[in-house]
Order: C-alpha cells, then sequence, then structure tokens
C-alpha cells in the first residue's frame, strides 16, 4: 500500500470564482483514516481556507455527506483505502447549492422538513405528567426503521426526481412522516395527507429508488413512499367517492 | 410550505398502473408460456373444441380485456414519467398525457373489438 493519496478536492469561493475548480491536495494513506480524517488533514496541515461541515464522526450526526467519486457519502463513514491507489474526487452534494467549497445551502430541506409534522400529534393534549403511551414491540417496528434517519440529505443528493423537480418533498421528509404516520402513539396521519398526497408530494416519486441504495442508517424511505402511495391512493379516492365520510 | 391540492388525478393513475403491474407479473408469464412455449412445442395439446369454449366463454374475454387495458394504463403511466424525466419533456405535459393515456384507451377498445 502507498503511503499517500490524492485527493481532489472541489473548490469554490462564489464571492470571488467564477466557477468551481478542482484543487488537488497529497494526504496520508492510513488505514484507519476515512475522507472526513483525509479533509481535516488537509484543513489543519496543508490549506485552512477549506471550507467543510462536520461534527461527530461517527454517522450519528449527518453534517458530513459529501459527494465523492460520483457517490452520496457520509464522508465519517467512508475510508480512503477503499478507494487506494486513488485519486479521489470529493465534491459537494449534488442537487443543492454551494455555499463554499463543500459546503451546501439545506435551506429548501430544511423548510420541508416542519411541513410534514415529524412529531407526535395527538388530538387530545394532556399534560405529560397524566398520560403515559405504551407501546408493544410490535408497535415499534412498525415505525423504527423510518426513525434512524439523521437527515443527512444523502437521499436527496441520490435523488433524480428531486433533481429535476425542487419542489418535491422528497424521500427523507416523507420516510419522515411515515416514521410518525405508522407510530401508535400519533393521531396526526390525516393532517400529513393533505401534503404528501399531492403531486409535490408522493406523486412525484417515480420509484427510482437510489434514495434507499445512499441512506447509510439503511432508512428505506423509496419503500415508505411506495408504502405510502396505497395509503395516500385509497384516502384520496375514498374521500372523492364518499364525501359525506370523514376525511 | 405552501399548500398544493390533494390529487385525486394522480391517485388513480397510479392505482390503475399499480393494478396493471400486479395484474401483468401474474397473469402474463402464465399466458406466455402456454401460448408462446408449451402449445407450439406441442408439449401440452389442448383439444380444439375445449380450447375454443374456454375462450369463447364471456368470463375468458371479461379477464383479457381486463388484463389488456390494465397492461396498458401501466404502461400509459410509465411512458408518461419515462418521457417527463427521461427525456426531460415536462413541458409538454398535455400532448404526451393525451398519447399515453389516450394511446391506453385505443389499445382497449382494440382488445374489446378483436375479443368480443
Amino acid at each position: 500500500m502507498p503511503d499517500t493519496i490524492t485527493l481532489q478536492v472541489a473548490r469554490y469561493r462564489p464571492d470571488a470564482d467564477a466557477a468551481p475548480t478542482t484543487q488537488e491536495y497529497v494526504v496520508p494513506l492510513r488505514e484507519e483514516w476515512a475522507v472526513l480524517d483525509g479533509l481535516n488533514y488537509i484543513k489543519d496541515r496543508l490549506d485552512g481556507t477549506l471550507s467543510f461541515r462536520w461534527s461527530c464522526r461517527m454517522g450519528i450526526c449527518g453534517s458530513c455527506g459529501m459527494t465523492v467519486n460520483g457517490n452520496p457519502v457520509l464522508t465519517c463513514g467512508t475510508f480512503l483505502t477503499d478507494y487506494a491507489p486513488g485519486p479521489i474526487r470529493i465534491e459537494p452534494l449534488a442537487n443543492f447549492p454551494v455555499v463554499r467549497d463543500l459546503v451546501v445551502e439545506i435551506e429548501d430541506f430544511l423548510r420541508k422538513l416542519p411541513a410534514v409534522k415529524p412529531w407526535l400529534v395527538r388530538e387530545d393534549e394532556q399534560g405529560v405528567d397524566d398520560v403515559e403511551f405504551l407501546q408493544t414491540p410490535a408497535q415499534l417496528a412498525e415505525y423504527q426503521q423510518y426513525s434512524m434517519c439523521i437527515n443527512c440529505m444523502l437521499c436527496y443528493a441520490a435523488c433524480p426526481v428531486y433533481a429535476l423537480e425542487p419542489d418535491f418533498l422528497g424521500p427523507a421528509a416523507i420516510a419522515l412522516a411515515q416514521r410518525y404516520n405508522l407510530d401508535s402513539r400519533d393521531q396526526g396521519a390525516h393532517q400529513r395527507l393533505d401534503l404528501l398526497a399531492t403531486a409535490q408530494g408522493v406523486w412525484a416519486c417515480t420509484y427510482v429508488g437510489e434514495c434507499t441504495s445512499a441512506c447509510p442508517k439503511g432508512v428505506d424511505p423509496a419503500g415508505a413512499i411506495q408504502r405510502y402511495k396505497l395509503t395516500a391512493a385509497t384516502r384520496t379516492l375514498r374521500s372523492v367517492l364518499m364525501p359525506w365520510a370523514a376525511r | 410550505m405552501t399548500m398544493a391540492k390533494r390529487s385525486s388525478s394522480e391517485a388513480m393513475a397510479w392505482l390503475l398502473f399499480s393494478a396493471g403491474g400486479v395484474v401483468s407479473a401474474l397473469l402474463v408469464p402464465v399466458l406466455l408460456l402456454l401460448s408462446g412455449v408449451l402449445f407450439p412445442l406441442g408439449l401440452l395439446v389442448p383439444e380444439h373444441a375445449h380450447l375454443a369454449a374456454v375462450l369463447g366463454h364471456p368470463l375468458t374475454k371479461v379477464v383479457l380485456l381486463g388484463l389488456c387495458m390494465l397492461a396498458l394504463l401501466h404502461w400509459a403511466h410509465r411512458f408518461r414519467y419515462t418521457l417527463y424525466d427521461g427525456l426531460r419533456l415536462k413541458r409538454l405535459s398535455v400532448p404526451i398525457n393525451l398519447l399515453c393515456y389516450g394511446g391506453a384507451l385505443a389499445g382497449s377498445v382494440w382488445a374489446a373489438i378483436v375479443l368480443f
């Protein structure tokens, strides 16, 4: 194994550059180093002007998503040795505007996320002291997979529909809506229906499935969307055929 | 976020697409195996009168027409999105919808004429 590897890093300073450029850095190739360690080596030793987001280094915070050799990944969970002898191309997440270098503007996602009400919606607002929500292991298993989402937005970077239709609610937001829809303690499914069963909601998805391939946490957003399509279709048709029935 | 309206046309199109996919996946391989492999190779030789009676039965015709209609609607939905996203022609959505769903309707009418 060689001692070093070349990182080809996308650089872009909107105030100074007309277009993104690529800068090459040679970093040590160590078995235990993730791509993020290589970037931190650049930042600390070679070029302090390089900008990128990171925080936890352990696949929990969802900050360090970037495009590595064309694929959206968490750079803390992607190892340099997997790409040896290199070079490794590191670019910002696709489908998002670039703020600087590898940092992307995530405002669109942050706007969509609360729109699906990703919290427990209750019709009876009882105080915390008055109520205890019990749940069986089977009820937990219904939604647990979807609760693993860390909002890293790799699924948005991978989604070709989101690339074409920026209004698409997107994989993570819909999977999170399902996380609460399928929770036995939640009563807000009908509120989410009005947003999810629209042309910008589940109907925009053409089941490409790249979101599920890209997810670093084993969530299956494509499956969540497909499953919700049946719910949305039956609920929508029921309200058309039987307008007198509530919701 | 601005609230879009719940889309009942998309719901209907997707239900028919979905039904078409299921029905085609279940029935088409069986029909292909029978009429495309087993009968021509003589591995299964149905009595002509029996086969004619089965095909002439109104229930068979209704099932086959249903299969043709749903399979065509499955095609229409998929082809529509292939044109929208694959060829990036969403701005032409009106003629594309006419072509796809109109084509499925025309094919269904043709199937009905052939069957009945």
